[in-house]
């Protein structure tokens, strides 16, 4: 039986600026390393709010502290959090995260630790996470159109498998919603090298693939080129990629790219963290391949679900985006079954189509936007990791 | 047609993918190209793992190893047909 898509509804929040969330957060946001542990003790004492510890935040300069503020402010614009309270060791730039979240029309409020110390900090910022907790808990969900859903994909411990069954499972999903109106993005420049010619040819104008080529050309020449001892080949693929049949590098990009499917063109290329500002459509961000960091940039730039493909078993998470895995290797579904939410396997033994599996992903992908919470975050994995992109002053 | 051994994704290609647990050397693998549901048989002539590739065809070292109908690297020694192809024998271009 074929699934109708076209009447596609989920349940979400519909937040002040329009955008749907399908997660309804209280996050206490911390500027800087040193206000993880204000963030972690207000946690504490509200039951039901969530902290986001992380360990940059001071004496970033330039483009990385512009990626810094435009994480920390994408995470707390994310329509899957309902309120912020910022905290940073001082006042200046805690006000400029706030100030960037309020764009949205979210509640959202700042303190300073210098002059007033952990300890009244914590107190003050406990009452307003209170009150936000509860007036978030009052929020309703309501039925939106598959066009207000915005899912991105990663994969991770990739394989053979992922490339067979997993990968494409996400491909025809994509295929599928984004002629609806979805929202997608892909990323991962490291791990398109070797089906950099392809992905070039998937943008949907000569403009855009040029624009990915810049991108990919540039992370060649200002990372791999300075900063490599040899060659890549004990990294890209990871031991853990050769261990489940991997080669080279090649191999593993042409799995990765079938992630965007056989009809999906991407309309532009985003900066990591970068919110898409060209309507519905497939996205490419340039991102590191490391999965937390990766799913945070996404989850930065306003995506509400994640979905993972995985051939050896990755297991990550992210605090505030549900992580959806999927996967084809059939030994993995057997040895790390908790981990898995949607099994492809029968597309190896020729059970299962992908049109079948794609099925199962949207499926899957709507019932978690509904509220289903997955493997990742039933086990607790909430891995929030900001991308840095050189040494601090 | 019955669960395959070996899943080939491209008619052009020269390995293929095992997709079952536990192949052992001599197995008579039933070999299906998911491009267009074709199928071939062929003996394994090693254990592989699943997920590991095993070559289509005698290769001389180096030949291109194509995949997905794509050029995936080069042949540093040798591989017989039926012979497991991994990092021990093939090895990227571009470094």
């Amino acid at each position: 039986m074929t699934m109708q898509y076209s009447n596609l509804e989920f349940m979400g929040w519909r937040r002040e600026n329009g955008r749907v969330g399908v997660r309804n957060h209280v996050v206490l946001l911390p500027l800087d390393d040193l206000s993880n542990a204000a963030c972690e003790a207000v946690a504490n004492n509200i039951k039901g709010t969530l902290a986001l510890p992380h360990a940059y935040g001071r004496l970033q300069f330039g483009e990385d502290l512009d990626l810094h503020f435009r994480t920390l402010i994408g995470i707390g614009s994310n329509p899957n959090v309902a309120a912020v309270v910022v905290i940073g060791i001082e006042d200046g730039w805690t006000q400029r995260v706030v100030d960037g979240i309020a764009k949205t029309g979210k509640p959202v409020t700042g303190f300073g630790i210098e002059g007033t110390g952990d300890i009244m900090t914590i107190a003050k910022a406990s009452r307003v996470a209170k009150d936000y907790l509860q007036w978030a808990s009052e929020l309703q969900r309501e039925s939106c159109p598959i066009k207000d859903l915005w899912v991105s994909t990663k994969c991770g411990e990739s394989d053979t498998t992922t490339g067979l069954a997993s990968c494409p499972t996400v491909g025809n999903m994509y295929d599928k919603l984004i002629p609806l109106g979805l929202t997608g993005v892909f990323g991962e420049t490291s791990e398109i090298t070797g089906a950099e010619h392809l992905c070039k040819a998937r943008a949907a104008s000569p403009e855009v693939g040029e624009k990915f080529m810049a991108t990919w050309q540039a992370y060649m020449d200002e990372v791999i080129e300075p900063f490599k001892t040899s060659d890549l080949s004990e990294s890209q693929p990871t031991k853990g990629n050769i261990a489940g049949g991997l080669t080279t590098i090649e191999e593993k990009a042409l799995g990765n790219l079938e992630k965007i499917g056989r009809e999906c063109t991407y309309i532009d290329v985003l900066e990591p963290a970068e919110a898409p500002a060209k309507g519905p459509g497939l996205y490419f961000m340039d991102t590191s391949s490391a999965a937390a960091e990766c799913v945070t940039l996404m989850a930065a730039a306003g995506y509400v679900v994640h979905t993972f493909p995985t051939g050896q078993g990755n297991v990550i998470g992210n605090p505030i985006v549900p992580v959806v895995k999927i996967t084809g290797n059939p030994r993995t579904v057997r040895t790390m079954s908790e981990h898995v939410d949607v099994d492809v396997s029968g597309v190896l033994r020729r059970e299962m189509t992908i049109p079948q599996a794609g099925d199962a992903l949207i499926d899957m992908v709507v019932r978690t936007a509904n509220g289903r919470l997955t493997a990742a975050e039933a086990l607790g994995h909430r891995e929030f990791v900001m991308t840095k992109l050189y040494r601090s002053a | 047609m019955g669960i395959p051994h070996l899943l080939v994704h491209d008619k052009k290609d020269t390995v293929g993918v095992v997709v079952v647990e536990d192949l052992k050397a001599g197995s008579e693998m039933l070999c299906v190209v998911t491009e267009d549901n074709s199928s071939f048989h062929l003996t394994a002539k090693m254990d592989v793992p699943i997920g590991h590739k095993i070559a289509l065809k005698d290769i001389a070292e180096g030949d291109t190893i194509w995949k997905y109908g794509q050029d995936i690297g080069k042949a540093v020694k040798p591989v017989g047909v039926g012979e497991h192809v991994h990092v021990h024998n093939v090895k990227t271009k571009r470094w």
